[in-house]
């Protein structure tokens, strides 16, 4: 909008901070949350400002982790977390972007066949192939190892279709000055496309990231063992539904922990995100 | 240094579309050869057929001595510049023209000389380091004909190069193609479905129709005696007139009256044609008396169009901005020799 009005500009303003409040306040709480004395919020008192016990609740919850339920400190799990999601969002850009390099780039047969039965796998996420996945992964002696926990996550049907759909306009005429120019599919695939998909495996590393790290139903299934927990199902396991007090300073600083790595990813990778969404040229 | 020589080829797709139906013809070393031909007529697949980017259903393709139809492109020893330019986005202009070499595995220093020796040909040198992307058209197609000149091929193939670029830079990048070509002296292949830029760049032009050849010959040449109606039409303009004639029609305008019972179609270039007052006789040419419809003012010339008096639409080049208003009549005169006599489907020059 080209006009100019100072009053005009204020309710919208005025609409945006509500629902910055609305969406931070809760975050905030938290917060706070995390750097007061156990006590304090078990005796029902939400304090509003922090109190004086930051350092040491959040040393406590890296290193130490709680008494209760799980006695895992948190810096494994973060750790744990961290390696899953890695492990998705490489994993899951890596195959698709060759099964879409194939698909778009080779002719072979039953080309069309292999396309649409990964469309298809777009209608089966984990949660409805739960059964026969744990038992592969159990049958595979895959319980409580890293692999377990990412690779039957790995496999995407939405990378390979937003690969394809880039590859497909990429122009011909490229792959051709590539030939004439004696670049093998190799060498086509990494000195011209892969350069060219730059922005687009940003953008979907950021929300494939995103994706492993918040991953709850799986991780729950396929781990035992406390130091193979992911942060996501820590913070679960903290909070004691039985006679036992739970430590709400520590599930709080867990709940701050488990926002800082995917925050920390779209801030570094922000400006290649948004480029990898609108960016066109070719 | 090469002549391509093409035999027999042909072009069937998978859905049993025939794109090219069988074209022989030999561009001898270093001559520049256009193919023209209206969109779709098979000139641009015929060319992705040299290049390699396209595989030849049946027929041979040379490429100096050798029989090409199966190598890869990159070792056909040709260069190819597209529409599009199809510059690497990615890469500075330096490694757009210095990729293909160095796929080549050619040493360092030698692609470092040859990337500067065709960036001073094409004055492109403040540009090496730049991407595509800060390139305006005419310096895109420069840096494609760099990345052409770099390798020197034994063969040049252009696939419309000068479509995208305004009309004014299409002039002047088309004079620099041919005196580059010239420079090299590299047998060369182009593709466009401008007859004028076909006209003024070929040596040879073969002119094409529905995946056949029409007519092959010096510009000139195929100018001043088209084979058929269609490369009469195609070739020049505005367009030649075409008149039906039957064959009971009074021998009018062959003097000689010899139109085959079946009849003929006659063609005369607006250009040969000249105005005269209505009712001037003949005068040992053809008189075709006319009602103006329209007339178009360039400048250096006016075109009008008239309708004549047996049904027929003409049009008249005229030198110079004088011509007869809208609604008069007129007499279109020519001589009997620029006259163009073509059998009666069009296919054949009598």
């Amino acid at each position: 909008m080209v006009e100019n009005r100072p009053f005009g500009n204020i309710l919208p303003h005025l609409i945006l901070w509500i629902g910055i409040a609305i969406v931070a306040f809760p975050v905030y709480l938290a917060f706070v949350g995390s750097t007061h004395e156990p006590t304090i919020i078990a005796n029902g008192q939400m304090p509003l400002l922090p109190g004086p016990h930051l350092v040491e609740n959040y040393y406590r919850t890296l290193f130490i982790g709680t008494s209760g339920t799980t006695r895992e400190p948190v810096y494994t799990m973060l750790l744990n977390s961290f390696v899953m999601a890695m492990a998705i969002a490489c994993g899951k850009i890596f195959i698709s972007i060759l099964s879409a390099y194939a698909i778009v780039y080779f002719k072979f047969p039953l080309r069309m066949t292999a396309f649409w039965v990964i469309f298809i796998t777009l209608m089966l996420p984990v949660e409805v192939r739960i059964y026969p996945t744990y038992k592969i992964a159990a049958d595979l002696n895959l319980l409580d190892t890293y692999a377990g926990l990412t690779l039957p996550l790995v496999a995407s049907a939405t990378a390979t279709l937003l690969f394809r759909q880039f590859f497909m306009t990429v122009p011909d005429e490229l792959v051709e000055a590539s030939r004439i120019d004696g670049a093998g599919p190799f060498r086509f695939f990494f000195d011209t496309l892969l350069p060219l998909a730059r922005t687009n495996m940003a953008a979907l590393f950021v929300i494939l990231f995103i994706y492993g790290w918040n991953q709850y139903l799986w991780p729950l299934l396929i781990t035992t063992r406390d130091d193979m927990q992911t942060i996501v199902i820590g913070i679960k396991k903290m909070i004691v539904t039985s006679d036992a007090l739970t430590e709400w300073q520590i599930v709080m600083a867990t709940a701050m922990l488990a926002m800082l790595p995917p925050v920390l990813v779209v801030i570094a990778m922000q400006k290649l995100f948004v480029r990898g969404l609108v960016e066109t040229e070719k | 240094m090469a002549e391509v020589t093409l035999k027999d080829v042909r072009k069937i797709y998978p859905g049993g579309v025939e794109a090219v139906k069988g074209i022989t013809f030999d561009v001898p070393d270093g001559h520049f050869c256009v193919l023209v031909g209206p969109s779709g007529c098979g000139k641009s697949t015929l060319l992705r057929m040299i290049a390699g980017v396209e595989t030849i259903s049946s027929g041979e393709i040379r490429i100096g001595e050798r029989v090409v139809n199966d190598i890869e492109p990159s070792e056909r020893d040709i260069a190819m510049v597209f529409q599009n330019y199809a510059l690497y986005p990615h890469m500075r202009v330096y490694d757009n023209m210095a990729y293909g070499l160095r796929n080549r595995k050619m040493d360092k220093a030698e692609i470092d000389r040859r990337v500067r020796d065709a960036a001073r040909i094409l004055e492109i040198e403040p540009l090496l380091d730049r991407k595509p992307r800060a390139l305006s058209g005419g310096q895109r197609q420069r840096v494609a004909m760099g990345r052409a000149i770099v390798r020197s091929p034994k063969a040049f193939l252009f696939d419309e190069p000068l479509s995208n670029l305004d009309a004014k830079l299409r002039v002047s990048m088309r004079v620099e193609i041919r005196k580059l070509q010239k420079t090299f002296g590299t047998t060369s292949v182009y593709v466009t479905h401008d007859q004028l830029e076909a006209m003024t760049l070929a040596d040879m032009l073969v002119v094409m129709n529905a995946g056949r050849v029409e007519q092959i010959g010096a510009p000139l040449a195929v100018y001043e005696k088209p084979a058929t109606t269609f490369v009469a039409t195609f070739i020049g303009a505005p367009a030649m007139n075409l008149l039906t004639m039957s064959g009971a029609e009074p021998a009018l305008l062959l003097g000689n009256g010899s139109i085959p019972s079946e009849g003929a179609i006659i063609g005369i270039r607006p250009e040969d044609l000249a105005l005269a007052p209505p009712g001037a006789p003949a005068d040992g040419g053809i008189a075709l008396p006319l009602t103006v419809v329209a007339v178009e003012r360039v400048g250096p010339e006016s075109f009008v169009y008239g309708t004549l008096d047996r049904g027929d639409s003409i049009i008249v080049r005229l030198p110079g901005t004088h011509a007869p208003a809208p609604g008069e009549r007129a007499v279109a005169v020519a001589s009997r020799a620029k006259l163009h006599v073509f059998s009666a489907d069009g296919g054949r020059r009598l």
